[in-house]
């Protein structure tokens, strides 16, 4: 499809953000330093780019264990997210999330979920608020092949359409549920099917092509702004890391995850740039240390972040703590 | 000296009447469920015909329409976590689960998202969302239609639990639970639904947390919930009459509970009875039994006693359903081995 330049180097510079925010957070997760278990997103960043480049401000998404890319794509500050994944009082969410709960409303990302699906319904409920506020704003709910087969989904979807609330369904089948693949588990071939059930559209997007994506999610979401109703889409796509990192990864083998390194649809939408003329090698390579620097920052910000005060264990339970 | 008459309703209406006086305050006030409205999108008079099972909602459709007030699908996850993202993306939403029981079917949204967005993260959402149920046995409604489940609601850090037990309570605590900031499981219990009782036509709001005094009493304290608190009444007018002065507090809510009213209660009277309609084990009746012998225990003459369900769902047959809720005369004979 025909974007614009700066539509392309936009996208480029999400999704290298991502990808090298993703890889120091593995590399720094093998230091120890940072607690618990991250969920990668590397390999599935057309999606959150190409999804997120045609939403406002104030639009709304929910996400999921894997929910760094989200988070970045929407806009959130990359010294507070390290510092959330870091556990540390400066964090997006004051330590009291980490990296599966990253949340940052002030951006409209409702929350980064750990429960398989359980975003889907939020994202339906925001979209209601839109609805029922008249305010134009759109709901994405991000969520993966495992969580096609959670009820939630089937209850949700009804309802958006019934209603014909301004929600996104956004299905990035990267192939597995942690180890179960999505052949296995899911009855259709392809998530996107399933819309005809609900008699909304379901579409399926390349997630090796950063535009197929984003033409695919303008499309819904202008849908959803004019008050057409929800739609589904599947984005094809895979993650090239574990399900989480440290994931030994025994049920996938090597020549197909090869394969699928091969369609990795950051380079090429790196050649695309270069090939256009929108950019020189050079100053994709200045991009390159221009994020690299900002995720030293970020890493730096969240070491030097205190760790929240056990005294503060019970602060903000309830909302009217807020402080 | 005029003679104030007040007006009098029931606490179905009541309900009705906070829901209605909430959503003229403000426009972010909805309210969504199965049949609140009784047949939205059929036209005409069926556009209202039910009001909700138990018709707290048949005023409201006519006046604020289908964008505000929305029958829902059979689907309890899919409602009610629409109804925490409505929340958090700025709405009111006051959700009619129907049946506390029911609940069960959207645990993951009210346990997992509602209950834990605050904490997870950080205090930077407000969530208002009301949760209205009903429970409680008494209608030969059997297993699935009659549990109280307030217990596993107060269990959970992030939501406030409230209980009604009078009309009055019932409209100033509904208008309460609508405008707070956080989740808010709201049980009414069946049984009190059609008694009528004073209840002021202006709104006016129940502070979250503030247990009542029903009857002042110096020889026990006999704390009761819900329909349990006419009970306690009951068993304390005939108590009276046998010399032992019962006091009866009404908790309200349940989560926050006003441990305060509790414990002075106990440390005047020196006994404690506690009346929950629920099975006992991990019973708001055992949290209050294990507060009074934490914080009052050398105030207390004798055991702590609860007055509890069996271990058992509600029976269907009237002959057990019957022998189900605590008896007034089992909350009599409680009281009876410790004064």
């Amino acid at each position: 499809m025909d974007v614009s330049p700066d539509t392309l180097l936009s996208l480029h510079r999400t999704m290298l953000t991502i990808r090298l925010f993703e890889q120091r957070v593995a590399r720094e997760f093998r230091t120890g330093e940072i607690p618990g278990f991250v969920h990668m997103y590397v390999g599935q960043e057309a999606v959150a780019a190409g999804v997120c480049a045609n939403l406002r401000d104030d639009d709304y998404v929910t996400s999921t264990h894997r929910g760094h890319g989200h988070c970045i794509a929407k806009g959130c500050d990359l010294d507070a997210m390290m510092a959330e994944i870091y556990g540390r009082e400066d964090g997006l969410c004051k330590g009291r999330g980490g990296s599966m709960h990253i949340a940052d409303f002030s951006r409209g990302m409702l929350g980064a979920n750990a429960i398989v699906g359980g975003g889907i319904a939020l994202a339906t409920g925001a979209g209601l608020a839109a609805s029922v506020r008249a305010s134009n704003q759109v709901a994405v709910a991000f969520f993966g092949d495992g969580a096609a087969n959670q009820g939630v989904l089937h209850e949700s979807l009804n309802l958006a359409a019934i209603w014909r609330l301004p929600v996104v369904y956004v299905c990035e089948n990267n192939g597995f549920a942690e180890s179960t693949p999505a052949a296995y588990a899911t009855s259709v071939p392809d998530v996107a099917s399933r819309a005809a059930g609900y008699g909304i559209p379901g579409v399926i997007a390349d997630g090796r092509d950063v535009l197929d994506v984003f033409a695919a999610a303008g499309d819904a979401v202008g849908r959803a702004r004019a008050g057409d109703g929800p739609t589904l889409i599947e984005v094809k796509t895979y993650r090239f890391m574990g399900h989480f990192e440290g994931d030994p990864e025994k049920y996938r083998d090597d020549a197909e995850k090869q394969e699928l390194l091969e369609n990795d649809a950051l380079p090429a939408l790196r050649d695309k740039i270069l090939a256009g003329g929108h950019a020189s090698d050079g100053e994709l390579e200045a991009l390159r240390a221009e994020i690299e620097s900002a995720i030293d920052r970020a890493v730096e910000f969240a070491r030097s972040s205190p760790f929240p005060d056990p005294a503060g264990i019970e602060r903000y339970v309830y909302p009217a703590e807020v402080a | 000296m005029a003679v104030a008459t007040e007006r009098s309703l029931s606490m179905v209406n009541a309900v009705g009447e906070a829901m209605r006086q909430a959503m003229e305050a403000d426009p972010s006030v909805i309210v969504m469920g199965e049949d609140v409205a009784g047949g939205a999108g059929r036209g005409g008079s069926k556009e209202n015909a039910m009001g909700g099972s138990f018709g707290a909602t048949k005023s409201l459709y006519p006046l604020f329409g289908g964008m505000r007030v929305r029958d829902t699908p059979i689907s309890e996850a899919g409602f009610v976590g629409a109804g925490v993202g409505a929340a958090a993306a700025g709405l009111r939403p006051v959700v009619d689960a129907m049946w506390a029981d029911f609940t069960g079917l959207a645990f993951d949204q009210i346990y997992n998202q509602a209950a834990k967005m605050s904490y997870m993260f950080g205090g930077q959402v407000r969530l208002p969302l009301t949760i209205r149920v009903a429970m409680g046995s008494g209608l030969s409604a059997a297993a699935q239609h009659s549990g109280t489940l307030y217990a596993i609601y107060t269990h959970l850090p992030g939501i406030k639990v409230v209980v009604p037990s009078t009309p009055y309570d019932a409209k100033g605590l509904l208008l309460e639970s609508i405008f707070d900031d956080g989740p808010v499981l709201f049980f009414e219990h069946l049984k009190l639904y059609v008694a009528k009782g004073p209840v002021p036509e202006e709104p006016y709001r129940i502070p979250l947390g503030v247990a009542e005094v029903r009857r002042p009493g110096s020889d026990v304290t006999i704390v009761a919930i819900a329909a349990m608190v006419g009970r306690a009444l009951e068993a304390a007018e005939l108590l009276a009459a046998e010399g032992v002065s019962a006091e009866v507090i009404d908790p309200r809510t349940l989560s926050p509970l006003d441990e305060a009213a509790i414990i002075g209660s106990v440390e005047k009277t020196g006994g404690l009875v506690v009346v929950d309609e629920s099975p006992p084990h991990c019973s708001v009746a055992s949290e209050i039994g294990a507060l009074v012998a934490e914080k009052a225990f050398d105030a207390l003459n004798g055991p702590v006693r609860r007055v509890t369900a069996p271990h058992a769902p509600v029976p269907f047959a009237p002959s057990l359903e019957e022998a189900y809720a605590p008896s007034v005369q089992a909350i009599v004979d409680a009281v009876g081995t410790i004064c």
